[in-house]
C-alpha cells in the first residue's frame, strides 16, 4: 500500500531524512520509534505534503500512484490520513463545520453523495460518543483551548469520520490519560481490516500492548536502523537506543 | 438642464461641484426655509475655502482623492422609471434611494424612517447641529448639495425596530450622490439601522461605472438610548465612496456600529464619536476586504467627553492583489473624561506582496486614571494551519477561505444585534471568496 524508496529530505538546507526504505503492506500496523530529532514527524509532514521540505531522493509510493507528486488535499483524497503529533488550533473555525468541510471533501472525490447538517451530526455524535468526547466539542473553535489529551482525541475523531486506507498517527498516544489511551487504541483496532494500513509514531511500549503491530521500525538520525517484530519494542523501553547504536 | 449637466459633467474636481451648485441652489429641497438656504450657502463657502483634502492634510495622507479630483462627475439622474433589481433586504423595513433621491415606490410605508426632503422643516436644529463642515470639505460639500435622505426621529422609550437604508448607484453615466441621513433618539429610544450602499452596476466594463457616492450622517443619542449602525458598502467596483458620521452619546446611551467595507474602488469612512455623558458607550468595528486595483480607508475619531465610558474597536483588514488599506484611529480622552475604558485593535491579513496597509493609531490622554489598550498586527495566513485544513481532504482554495472568514467573523461577532450580524456576516462570506 504505501512503499518508501530512498527517501531524502532536507529543511532549511540541513538534510533529515537520509535514505528511508519503509513498506507497509495493506492490512499491516508498523511502529516507528526513535529518539527525539531523529526525523519522525519530518517523515509525517513529507508524506502528508506538507511544505518546506525539500525532497532530494528518492520515492513514494501509494496505492500505486507517485504520492510526493500530490497535493496534501489530493493525498487525503487518496486515503492518506496524519494524526498531528501537534494538532494546529484554529480560531474562528467551529470544529462541526471543519469536521463536516473535511468529510464532505472527502466525500465529494470518492464520488459519495455530502452530509448535510443534520446527517452530519448524527454521524459526528455516534463517532464523539464511541471516544467519549463531550459534544459541546463541536461547537468550539478547531482545537482552540483544549487539553492535550483533548486534541488527540479530536484527531482520532477526524480520523474515524474520514475512514483512511493509511493513517499515520504522529505520538497520538502522548499526553492521553490511561483511559483514553485505551479508548484511542480500540478506535484504531476497529478500523483493522484488509484494507487498512497505519504507521503508528510512538515513544512508548504502553501503547503497543493495546495496538500490536505487525513490525517494529526504529528510526534513527533519519535513516531506518532496525526492524523487527513487537518483540522489539519491549527490547528497546528495557535498554534504551543505545543497544541499536551499538549494533 | 440637461446643458448644464453635460456642462458640469466634464468639469473636474472642486470647481466643478461648486459650478453644480452655482446652478442647483435655487431647485434643492427646502426652498422656502431660509435657515436651510443659508446653511447651504455656508457650507458652500466652506467648501469653497478648503478644496478638496490633498495628502499633504496629515488625515488624508494615505488616502489619495486623484481619481474623484481628476474626473467630472455630473449631478444626480432621475433614474429610469420601472425595474432595478435590489439586493435583499435585512430588515422587515426598507427605505431606498436611488441616486441620492428616495424611490417611495421602492420603499416600505409606516417605517419609522422617511424621506428628510418631505420633512425639512423637522430637521432644523438637527440639521448641523453636530456635523462639522469648517474643516472637513466632503462635509460642507454634502451639506451644500444634499437632495435627499433618511429622517428617524424617534420620540422617548419608542422601539424603532429593525430598518436598511438601501442607498443605489444606478451608474449608467457618473453621477454624484451626497445623501444626508439623520438620525435622533429621545431617552431610551432603541433603533437597530442596517446602511447598505450598493450598485446595480456591480463589475463594470474597465473605464466604466464611476460615480461618486457621498453620504454624511447625523447620530443624536439620547440618555440610556441605543442604536446599531450596521454599514454595508457594496458599491460597485468603480465607485468611489466617501462617508462621514457623526454620532453623540448621551449618558448612558450607546452608539454600536460596524462597517463593512467590500466593494467601490475608493472608500473612505469616516467617523466622529463623541461621548457626551457618563457611562456613554461606543463600538466602532469593522472589516474591510480588498482586492486588486481597491482602496479602503476606515478613520475614526473618538471623544472620550464624559466620565466612565467605554468604548471598542475592532478592524480588520484583509487584502489581495494590488490593494491598499488604511486604517486611523483616534481617541481623544478629555481632562473630565476619567476611568475611561478604552480598547482598540486593529489587524491585517495581507494576502499577496503587492497589498500594503498603513495603520495609524493615536491616543490622546489628558485624564490620569485611565484604562486604554491598544495593538496591532499585520500577518499573512499562516502556513500550518492551512496545511492541517489541506491535510484533512479540503482544497487549498477552500482553505483558504475558510481562514479568511475566521479571521474577518471575530470582528463580527462583536455586533450584538442577531439581524444587524446575520447582514453582516452574509456580506463577509459572499465576499471573502472573491479574494481568496
Ligand atoms: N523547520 C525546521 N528548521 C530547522 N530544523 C528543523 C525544522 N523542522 C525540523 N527540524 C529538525 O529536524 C530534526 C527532526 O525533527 P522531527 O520533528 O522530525 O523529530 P522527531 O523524530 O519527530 O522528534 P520527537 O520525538 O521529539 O517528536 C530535528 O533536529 C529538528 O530540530
Ligand atoms: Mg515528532
Amino acid at each position: 500500500m504505501l512503499k518508501i524508496e530512498g527517501l531524502r529530505a532536507e529543511v532549511e538546507g540541513k538534510e533529515i531524512l537520509k535514505g528511508i526504505d519503509l513498506e507497509v503492506p495493506a492490512g499491516e500496523i508498523h511502529a516507528i520509534m526513535g529518539p527525539n530529532g531523529s526525523g519522525k514527524s519530518t517523515l509525517s509532514y513529507v508524506l502528508a505534503g506538507r511544505e518546506g521540505y525539500e525532497i532530494t531522493g528518492g520515492a513514494v509510493s501509494f496505492h500505486g500512484q507517485d504520492l510526493l507528486a500530490m497535493e496534501p488535499e489530493e493525498r487525503a483524497a487518496a486515503g492518506l490520513f496524519l494524526a498531528f503529533q501537534y494538532p494546529v488550533e484554529l480560531p474562528g473555525v467551529g470544529n462541526a463545520n471543519f469536521l463536516r468541510t473535511a468529510l464532505n471533501a472527502i466525500r465529494r472525490s470518492k464520488g459519495e453523495p455530502e452530509l448535510d447538517a443534520m446527517q452530519f451530526l448524527k454521524v459526528a455524535r455516534a463517532r464523539m460518543k464511541a471516544l467519549s468526547m463531550p459534544e459541546d466539542m463541536l461547537k468550539r473553535g478547531v482545537n482552540v483551548g483544549f487539553s492535550g489529551g483533548e486534541k488527540k482525541r479530536n484527531e482520532v475523531l477526524q480520523m474515524a469520520l474520514l475512514n483512511p486506507g493509511m493513517a499515520i498517527l504522529d505520538e497520538t498516544d502522548s499526553g492521553l490519560d490511561i483511559d483514553a489511551l485505551k479508548i484511542v487504541a480500540d478506535g484504531v483496532n476497529a478500523m483493522r481490516g484488509p484494507a487498512f494500513s497505519s504507521l503508528v509514531i510512538t515513544h512508548y511500549q504502553r501503547l503497543l500492548d493495546y495496538i500490536v503491530p505487525d513490525k517494529v521500525h526504529v528510526l534513527m538520525g533519519g535513516r531506518i536502523v532496525q526492524t523487527g517484530g513487537p518483540e522489539l519494542a519491549h527490547q528497546l523501553e528495557a535498554s534504551g537506543y543505545g543497544s541499536v547504536q551499538a549494533a | 438642464m440637461n446643458a448644464l449637466m453635460e456642462h458640469n459633467a466634464s468639469e473636474a474636481g472642486a470647481a466643478g461641484f461648486l459650478h453644480r451648485f452655482e446652478g442647483l441652489r435655487e431647485r434643492l429641497p427646502g426652498q422656502g426655509l431660509p435657515w436651510l438656504a443659508s446653511l447651504r450657502a455656508r457650507a458652500a463657502e466652506a467648501f469653497r475655502a478648503q478644496g478638496f483634502p490633498t495628502r499633504k492634510v496629515e488625515a488624508w495622507r494615505y488616502t489619495d482623492l486623484a481619481p474623484l479630483t481628476q474626473a467630472g462627475f455630473g449631478e444626480p439622474l432621475t433614474p429610469v422609471d420601472g425595474a432595478l433589481v435590489l439586493p435583499r433586504s435585512a430588515a422587515p423595513k426598507r427605505l431606498v434611494f436611488v441616486d441620492g433621491r428616495f424611490r417611495e415606490d421602492l420603499s416600505d410605508e409606516g417605517s419609522p424612517a422617511r424621506s428628510l426632503a418631505r420633512h425639512l422643516p423637522e430637521a432644523e436644529g438637527l440639521l448641523g447641529s453636530i456635523a462639522r463642515i469648517d474643516d472637513l470639505p466632503l462635509v460642507a460639500l454634502n451639506t451644500a448639495l444634499f437632495e435627499d435622505g433618511a429622517l428617524i426621529d424617534l420620540g422617548e422609550g419608542v422601539d424603532g425596530g429593525v430598518v436598511e437604508i438601501l442607498s443605489v448607484t444606478s451608474a449608467g453615466r457618473p453621477v454624484a450622490a451626497h445623501p444626508r441621513h439623520l438620525v435622533r433618539l429621545a431617552a431610551g429610544a432603541r433603533l437597530v439601522l442596517i446602511e447598505r450602499a450598493w450598485s446595480a452596476e456591480q463589475d463594470p466594463a474597465e473605464g466604466e461605472g464611476r460615480y461618486l457616492h457621498s453620504p454624511v450622517w447625523e447620530f443624536v443619542v439620547g440618555e440610556d438610548a441605543h442604536v446599531t449602525h450596521a454599514r454595508l458598502q457594496q458599491e460597485g467596483r468603480a465607485g468611489l465612496h466617501l462617508a462621514t458620521t457623526f454620532a453623540r452619546v448621551k449618558a448612558s446611551g450607546t452608539y454600536d456600529s460596524f462597517l463593512l467595507h467590500a466593494g467601490a474602488r475608493l472608500s473612505r469612512s469616516e467617523a466622529h464619536v463623541t461621548l457626551a455623558g457618563p457611562r456613554a458607550a461606543a463600538h466602532l468595528n469593522g472589516a474591510q476586504l480588498l482586492g486588486d486595483g481597491q482602496h479602503g480607508d476606515c478613520t475614526t475619531f473618538l471623544d472620550h467627553a464624559a466620565p466612565d465610558c467605554p468604548s471598542r474597536q475592532t478592524v480588520k483588514t484583509v487584502l489581495a492583489g494590488k490593494s491598499r488599506g488604511v486604517f486611523q484611529g483616534k481617541i481623544h480622552v478629555h481632562q473630565v473624561a476619567q476611568r475611561t475604558d478604552g480598547y482598540q485593535m486593529n489587524q491585517a491579513l495581507l494576502l499577496s506582496d503587492q497589498a500594503e496597509i498603513d495603520s495609524k493609531p493615536q491616543l490622546e490622554i489628558y485624564a490620569d486614571d485611565v484604562k486604554c489598550s491598544h495593538g496591532a498586527t499585520v500577518g499573512e495566513l499562516d502556513e500550518s494551519q492551512l496545511f492541517y485544513l489541506r491535510a484533512r481532504g479540503i482544497p487549498e482554495g477552500v482553505a483558504r477561505s475558510m481562514l479568511i472568514e475566521a479571521f474577518l467573523l471575530e470582528a463580527v461577532e462583536g455586533v450584538a444585534d442577531e439581524a444587524a450580524r446575520a447582514a453582516l456576516a452574509e456580506v463577509v462570506a459572499g465576499s471573502w471568496e472573491r479574494l481568496a
